[in-house]
């Protein structure tokens, strides 16, 4: 029972009171850079969720039965990093050869999932919370949750914007910025968030 | 070798964060004090730097295929050593860096620099690049710290310059990190569409 209780308070902070974007800053790139379409955030936000839930079932192994029976926790990062990295390049093939139709739609953005920040952070995140794998898991997929809700609703807000009337030096990645802040402002709302 | 002119496009028209528009998440998720910027700054300079020296050296042995790869292990390498650097000498720092000391390892500006500069260019002018743009970053990461500190805490360096009932404590929160940089970066656009109108109507 604990544990349900502890799966549903990671649950709702990752996709609410701790939004990776809104108060973590992880994943700002890719969220400022493939939001302005719906369609194509709402494939990358699927990408990163799916990715980030493997990782962190991945990364987790490696964490407990290679670096840390070995003693070798200093190479944690470079470690991580090739794991997510091959992981994505992994992924790619296999979606190219088994479902060519979901490959083709998510296109450019799956390589681009490697430097996302979001992927390595919530693995070095559940490393350093101590987390257990189904824990991990669970906030590998809810923390990717999180971010396709972000992105999401960040999209369908800038499709908007491109008929607003504002500055011209604000063109372009400011006032995308003011937007997410104020968006971040609304997110604030959440962290009073503590049911359990 | 013009170094004045590589500073300058570090500086103001190549700016890795208010031009380029690279490394935003730690830019933003860190600049609560002078202290954090300080700290973040001058590692991703010393890592940038040192990535784009190794990255030119050996820009002619390795495949086009697997350059990538190849740029963040050695990326990744930098960043442990400065991790592990930052953790025994400066403690305090590193706690409040957190996550995003091992995170500059997917910071785009390292990577974007090994790929767009390092391996197309000498070592020379490698270091030097790095050098520049790091100047860049870092400078970009104290203003945003400035004001946010300043505004938001009302504090420089942990010392109290305005009194405590007056900041505007929203600065310090996320919310803060985004419309600070929003603000910044439309400033820079102005400048630099002012510098090019007043070169274009002489």
């Amino acid at each position: 029972m604990d544990q349900i209780f502890e799966l549903l308070a990671i649950t709702l902070g990752a996709i609410l009171a701790n939004n990776f974007i809104f108060s973590q800053f992880l994943g700002i790139c890719p969220f400022l850079g493939v939001s302005k379409k719906i369609d194509t955030a709402v494939g990358m936000g699927i990408a990163v969720t799916f990715v980030m839930g493997l990782a962190s079932a991945v990364c987790y192994v490696v964490n407990e039965f290679v670096l840390t029976r070995f003693g070798l926790e200093y190479m944690q990062t470079v470690a991580f990093i090739l794991v997510i990295a091959s992981l994505v390049q992994f992924i790619e093939m296999f979606l190219q050869k088994s479902m060519p139709s979901l490959y083709t739609a998510l296109g450019v953005y799956l390589p681009l999932i490697t430097t996302n920040c979001a992927v390595l952070g919530v693995v070095l995140l559940n490393v350093q919370s101590n987390y257990n794998f189904i824990s991990s898991v669970v906030y590998g997929i809810t923390g990717g949750l999180g971010f396709l809700l972000a992105i999401v609703l960040f999209a369908s807000i800038r499709e908007r914007l491109v008929f607003a009337d504002y500055p011209k030096n604000w063109d372009g990645f400011p006032i995308a910025l003011v937007t997410a802040g104020l968006m971040a402002l609304a997110f604030m709302g959440f962290s009073g968030l503590k049911v359990w | 070798m013009n170094f004045g002119r590589q500073l300058k496009e570090g500086l103001l028209t190549q700016n890795p964060v208010l031009v380029q528009v690279l490394g935003m998440c730690s830019t933003m998720a860190i600049t609560t004090s002078i202290a954090n910027g300080l700290g973040m700054g001058v590692s991703v300079l010393i890592i940038l730097t040192l990535s784009n020296i190794v990255i030119a050296a050996i820009r002619k042995l390795v495949p086009d295929k697997i350059r990538i790869a190849m740029f963040i292990v050695v990326i990744a390498g930098f960043v442990t050593c400065v991790d592990l650097c930052l953790q025994a000498f400066v403690p305090a720092i590193a706690a409040s860096l957190g996550v995003f000391i091992p995170l500059i390892v997917v910071n785009c500006i390292i990577l974007g620099r090994a790929e767009a500069f390092a391996y197309k260019n000498g070592v020379l002018a490698s270091a030097v690049d790095g050098i520049c743009q790091g100047i860049g970053y870092t400078v970009v990461l104290l203003i945003m710290c400035f004001i946010r500190e300043l505004l938001g805490a009302g504090t420089l360096n942990g010392i109290r310059i305005i009194p405590e009932q007056y900041p505007v404590g929203m600065l310090t929160l996320p919310v803060g990190g985004f419309l600070v940089l929003g603000t910044l970066i439309a400033t820079m656009q102005w400048a630099l569409a002012r510098s090019k109108n007043k070169e274009e109507s002489k």
